[in-house]
C-alpha cells in the first residue's frame, strides 16, 4: 500500500493549500463555502512548518512500529494491518496526551475543544474510493505525492545516479 | 467531465468531441486541471497589496487572522473585490472612451469608414448635454458632444451627466450615500488609493466607495459607449439573424470578429461586402465572404447589421476546431490567451488589432481610425487569402443554427408596444400593473466552466418567462438564450406564462429581449428610468417589481455591473459568489444591510431553478408594496419555492 506522504522540498511554495484542503475533508459537508460556517470549524492534520528557507507540510508518517499505539492507553490509536495508515478511534480517546509526547515529529494535535487527539488519516475514505488524500490532490506545485516504499526507494535510486554522474564519475561495465 | 457535463450547447459538445481527440485543451480542461481551486482565493483573504505580504487569513481560525499590518479578513475581502470592481469600470469605460474619441475624429474629418449614422440621437444628446445645436454644423456638434463626454472621464468635481436620467429620489439617495459619481477616472484612481497598504480599513466605507466607482461606469462610462455607439454606427432596430456554430460556411471564407468594440467589427461588415475582395475571394474557390461573430463585438454588429453570431464566450476555442474558420480578429476583452496554441492546430490565422491587446507568436494589425477602412480591407483579403489553405479533413462546422430577433432598446422596444406612431411605455406599465406582467428581469453575463455552459442562462430565463416574466439580456447570456431558440417570437407559445404569452402575441415580440452587449446593460438602467416615468410603478427604481441576474458570470466588469445594478436599486443574483465569502462582515454587508441603505441586495445561488424563484419572490415583494392586483394567471395550487 501507498502510505508514504513524500514531500519535494524545492517544490514546496507554502501556500498552505494543503492544510486548507485537509480541513475541508475533514468537514461535515466537505465543502468550501459550507465548511467556514460549520461549528466546530473544522481542522487541519498537516502543517505546514518552515525552518529557515525551507517549508515542509508535516502530518502523521505512520510509522509501522508507532510509538503513539504502544503508549495508548485506550487503544484509541492503532493500526489494522502493516503498511497501513495510523488511525485514531476518537470515541476511545481520553485526551491523556501521552501520544503527542512521544510522537518524534510533533505532528499530533488537540482538537479545538481541546479534548480528543487529532491526526492524519491519510484520508481513508478517499482512499477506498481510489482517490489520492486531499492535501496530494490540492498541491498546487505536485510537491506533495503519496508513493509506496518501493517508488520512494526508485526515486531515491534515480536521484543517487543523477549525482554519481554530475560528479564526473561513471559506472563502466 | 463528459461533453453533456460541460455544455448543454450540442454544437460545443459536438466540438468537445472533436477537440478531446485531437488532443486540444479547452477551458474546461484546463479548469478541471486547476482543481481545486485556491481556497484563500475563493474566500478573498489573500492579499497581495503590499510585500509585508503576501498575507493569507485562515479561515479555518488555527493560522492566523490579521496580515502582518494587521489587516483582518474584512479589510482584505472588501479590498479585493472593489479592485475587481476598479478593473471591470476601467475596462468599460476605456471602451466608451474610445468610442468617443471615435466620435470626435470623426467630427474632426480624421476617419475613413465612419460617419454619424443617427443624427436624431446625436442632436438630442447635445440638448442633453446643454450643447446649442441651432443652425450648427452637425459635424461641429458632434465635435462638441464627444467633447463634452471627453471631459466626464477626467471630471474631478461635480456629477456626471447622464446620472441626471435616473430617478430624483435615486439621485438624492446617492448624493446622500455620498456614491455619487464625481467622474468616471477619479472614482476608479480612488479605489487604488483606498485599497493601497493602510488607507481604508472600513469594510463598508470601502464598498461605498465600490458602488460610486461601479455607478461611474453604469451611468458614465458603459452609457457613454452605448449612447455614442448608436450616433456612430446607428441606433439598433428589431432584426432577425441566426446563431451557433452552424452559421460558419462550408463554401465561403468565414471570417470571425472576437471582441468587445464596434469600432473595428462595425467596418469590418463594410469591408467584407467590398466587391473587389468578393470577386477575390471567388478567384481563390470561396463562394462569398462569410462574416460572424464571438462576444459583444459580435452582439453590437448583430444588433445593428443582422451579423450572425458564432458563439459565446466559451465557444472561442471550439469556434476555431471546426477548422473552418480562416481568419479571427481579436480587439479586447475576455480573449483567451489560449487562442494562438489553438489557432496552431488549424490554418486559422488569429490576428489582434488592439494597441492595449497583443498575443505573442500572433500576427498583429494595428487598428487605427484614421485608417479604419483600408486596415479593415487588409484583414478581409487576409482572410480571403488564407481561405486556400483550409484543410477539408479538418473542417467540422456543426449543424446547429438558431434564428433569432436582436436590436431591442429603451428607445425601440416599446414604440413595438405602442405602436409604430406612438411609442410609449404605458402598455409594458399597465401590463405590470394589471398583473398580466408579474414583472420583468435583465439576465446579463458571461460563461464560466464552473457552470454548465448556457444551463444557467436558459434555464433561469426559461423559469422566469414561465412564470410572466418578461426578460431582457445582453452579452453572452443572450447568446446562450438565442441559441436555445428564447429570442424567437415563437418562443412566447412554447415556453412564456399565459400573460406574457398574451402581451406577445397582441405586439409580436419574443419573450426575451436582446438589448446588446455588455456595455449595453445601460440600456437596462434607462429602459427602468423610462418605466419609472410612464408612472405607476413607484417612485425610485428599488420600487420596481424587477430583479437582476449573471448566473454564469466570470469576469471582473460583471462585478462593476453587479454592482452598478445593486446601487442603482435592482436585487441581483449570482451564480457564484463574490470571493468574499470569508469575512462574515462583508458577506452580511453584501446580502442582507445593503437593502437598508442603496434599496437592493445581493444573493448567490448557483442553482438557476433557485435562483429564478429568488428573483419572483423579490418581484412579488415589490408588487405587494406597489399594491398591486395580484398575478393575473398565478396558479392558485402553485406554492413558490
Amino acid at each position: 500500500m501507498k502510505t508514504i506522504l513524500y514531500v519535494d522540498l524545492d517544490k514546496c511554495l507554502a501556500c498552505k493549500t494543503c492544510e486548507l484542503q485537509c480541513a475541508i475533508e475533514h468537514s461535515q459537508s466537505k465543502d468550501l463555502f459550507k465548511a467556514i460556517e460549520e461549528e466546530p470549524l473544522p481542522q487541519a492534520r498537516v502543517k505546514v512548518e518552515a525552518y529557515e528557507d525551507l517549508a515542509v507540510p508535516l502530518q502523521c508518517r505512520h510509522c509501522e512500529d508507532a510509538p503513539c499505539i504502544k503508549i495508548c492507553p485506550t487503544k484509541a490509536l492503532e493500526k489494522l494491518a502493516p503498511g497501513e495508515p495510523v488511525i485514531i478511534k476518537e470515541d476511545l480517546c481520553i485526551g491523556c496526551k501521552w501520544c503527542l509526547l512521544v510522537c518524534p515529529f510533533g505532528v499530533l494535535n488537540l482538537n479545538r475543544e481541546g479534548k480528543v487527539i487529532i491526526k492524519c488519516d491519510l484520508c481513508l475514505e478517499r482512499l477506498e474510493k481510489g482517490e489520492e488524500p486531499a492535501c496530494v490532490e490540492a498541491c498546487p506545485t505536485k510537491a506533495l505525492k503519496l508513493l509506496s516504499p518501493e517508488e520512494v526507494a526508485k526515486l531515491k535510486k534515480a536521484e543517487f545516479l543523477v549525482g554519481f554522474k554530475k560528479d564526473g564519475k561513471t559506472i563502466k561495465g | 467531465m463528459r461533453e453533456k457535463e460541460k455544455s448543454i450547447d450540442k454544437a460545443s459538445q459536438e466540438l468537445l468531441k472533436i477537440a478531446e481527440k485531437e488532443g486540444i485543451d479547452t477551458a474546461w480542461d484546463r479548469y478541471e486541471a486547476m482543481l481545486p481551486q485556491c481556497g484563500f482565493g475563493e474566500l478573498g483573504l489573500c492579499c497581495r497589496n503590499c510585500i509585508l505580504g503576501p498575507c493569507r487569513i485562515d479561515p479555518f481560525e488555527e493560522g492566523p487572522q490579521k496580515g502582518v499590518c494587521g489587516a483582518t479578513a474584512e479589510i482584505i475581502a472588501a479590498r479585493n473585490l472593489i479592485r475587481m470592481i476598479a478593473a471591470g469600470a476601467a475596462a468599460h469605460s476605456d471602451h466608451g472612451r474610445d468610442i468617443a474619441h471615435t466620435l470626435l475624429m470623426t467630427a474632426q474629418g480624421k476617419t475613413k469608414g465612419y460617419e454619424v449614422k443617427d443624427e436624431e440621437k446625436l442632436l438630442s444628446l447635445a440638448n442633453e448635454l446643454g450643447i446649442k445645436t441651432n443652425g450648427k454644423d452637425k459635424k461641429k456638434i458632434a465635435v462638441e458632444v464627444a467633447e463634452k463626454v471627453f471631459s466626464e472621464f477626467g471630471q474631478q468635481h461635480g456629477e456626471l451627466q447622464f446620472s441626471r436620467r435616473a430617478p430624483e429620489k435615486r439621485q438624492a439617495l446617492w448624493r446622500k450615500l455620498g456614491i455619487m459619481p464625481r467622474g468616471i477616472d477619479r472614482e476608479i484612481v480612488e479605489v487604488m488609493h483606498r485599497t493601497h497598504i493602510g488607507v481604508d480599513n472600513d469594510c463598508e466605507n470601502l464598498i461605498t466607495h465600490g458602488m460610486r466607482t461601479a455607478l461611474g461606469d453604469g451611468w458614465g462610462g458603459s452609457m457613454i459607449a452605448t449612447e455614442l455607439s448608436d450616433v456612430l454606427f446607428g441606433t439598433p432596430k428589431p432584426i432577425r439573424a441566426k446563431v451557433n456554430l452552424g452559421v460558419l460556411k462550408q463554401d465561403e471564407v468565414n471570417l470571425v470578429v472576437h471582441g468587445h468594440e464596434p469600432t473595428l467589427s462595425d467596418v469590418i461588415v463594410a469591408a467584407s461586402q467590398d466587391r473587389e475582395l468578393i470577386e477575390l475571394a471567388k478567384k481563390n474557390g470561396a463562394k462569398g465572404i462569410n462574416l460572424a461573430g464571438i462576444c459583444c463585438t459580435a452582439n453590437e454588429i448583430l444588433m445593428r447589421h443582422g451579423i450572425p453570431i458564432a458563439g459565446n464566450f466559451l465557444q472561442q476555442e471550439l469556434a476555431i476546431a471546426t477548422g473552418a474558420i480562416d481568419l479571427m480578429l481579436v480587439d479586447v476583452q475576455c480573449i483567451m490567451p489560449a487562442l494562438s496554441s489553438v489557432a496552431k492546430c488549424f490554418h486559422t490565422k488569429l490576428v489582434s488589432t488592439s494597441p492595449k491587446a497583443k498575443f505573442p507568436g500572433t500576427e498583429h494589425v494595428e487598428f487605427k481610425e484614421e485608417e479604419a477602412l483600408p486596415i479593415a480591407k487588409k484583414i478581409v483579403r487576409m482572410a480571403v487569402e488564407n481561405f486556400k489553405n483550409r484543410v477539408k479533413e479538418k473542417v467540422n462546422i456543426p449543424k446547429e443554427k438558431m434564428d433569432l430577433v436582436a436590436g431591442f432598446t429603451a428607445e425601440s422596444v416599446f414604440k413595438f408596444l405602442g405602436g409604430k406612431y406612438r411609442a410609449t411605455y404605458r402598455p409594458l406599465n399597465d401590463g405590470i400593473i394589471s398583473g398580466r406582467l408579474r414583472g420583468a428581469a435583465g439576465i446579463v453575463g458571461c460563461n464560466n466552466p464552473k457552470i454548465k455552459h448556457d444551463w444557467g442562462h436558459v434555464e433561469m430565463t426559461k423559469e422566469l418567462i414561465k412564470n410572466d416574466v418578461l426578460v431582457v439580456v445582453t452579452g453572452c447570456s443572450a447568446i446562450a438564450d438565442a441559441k436555445a431558440g428564447l429570442l424567437k417570437p415563437e418562443a412566447a407559445f412554447q415556453y412564456a406564462g399565459k400573460g406574457l404569452r398574451e402581451i406577445c402575441e397582441t405586439v409580436g415580440l419574443p419573450p426575451v429581449l436582446h438589448l446588446g452587449s455588455c456595455v449595453d446593460n445601460s440600456r437596462i438602467l434607462i429602459t427602468l428610468c423610462n418605466v419609472l416615468a410612464e408612472g405607476g410603478l413607484g417612485e425610485d427604481i428599488s420600487d420596481l417589481p424587477v430583479a437582476g441576474a449573471a448566473p454564469e458570470w466570470m469576469s471582473e466588469k460583471a462585478v462593476s455591473i453587479a454592482f452598478y445594478v445593486v446601487a442603482s436599486g435592482v436585487f441581483t443574483v449570482l451564480g457564484s459568489p463574490f470571493p468574499i465569502l470569508g469575512s462574515k462582515e462583508v458577506t452580511e454587508l453584501l446580502t442582507k444591510k445593503l437593502e437598508g441603505t442603496v434599496g437592493a441586495n445581493f444573493a448567490f445561488e448557483s442553482d438557476p431553478i433557485k435562483a429564478a424563484h429568488l428573483m419572483i419572490e423579490h418581484i412579488n415583494k415589490k408588487r405587494e408594496a406597489l399594491k398591486l392586483n395580484p398575478v393575473m394567471y398565478e396558479a392558485k395550487e402553485k406554492v413558490l419555492v
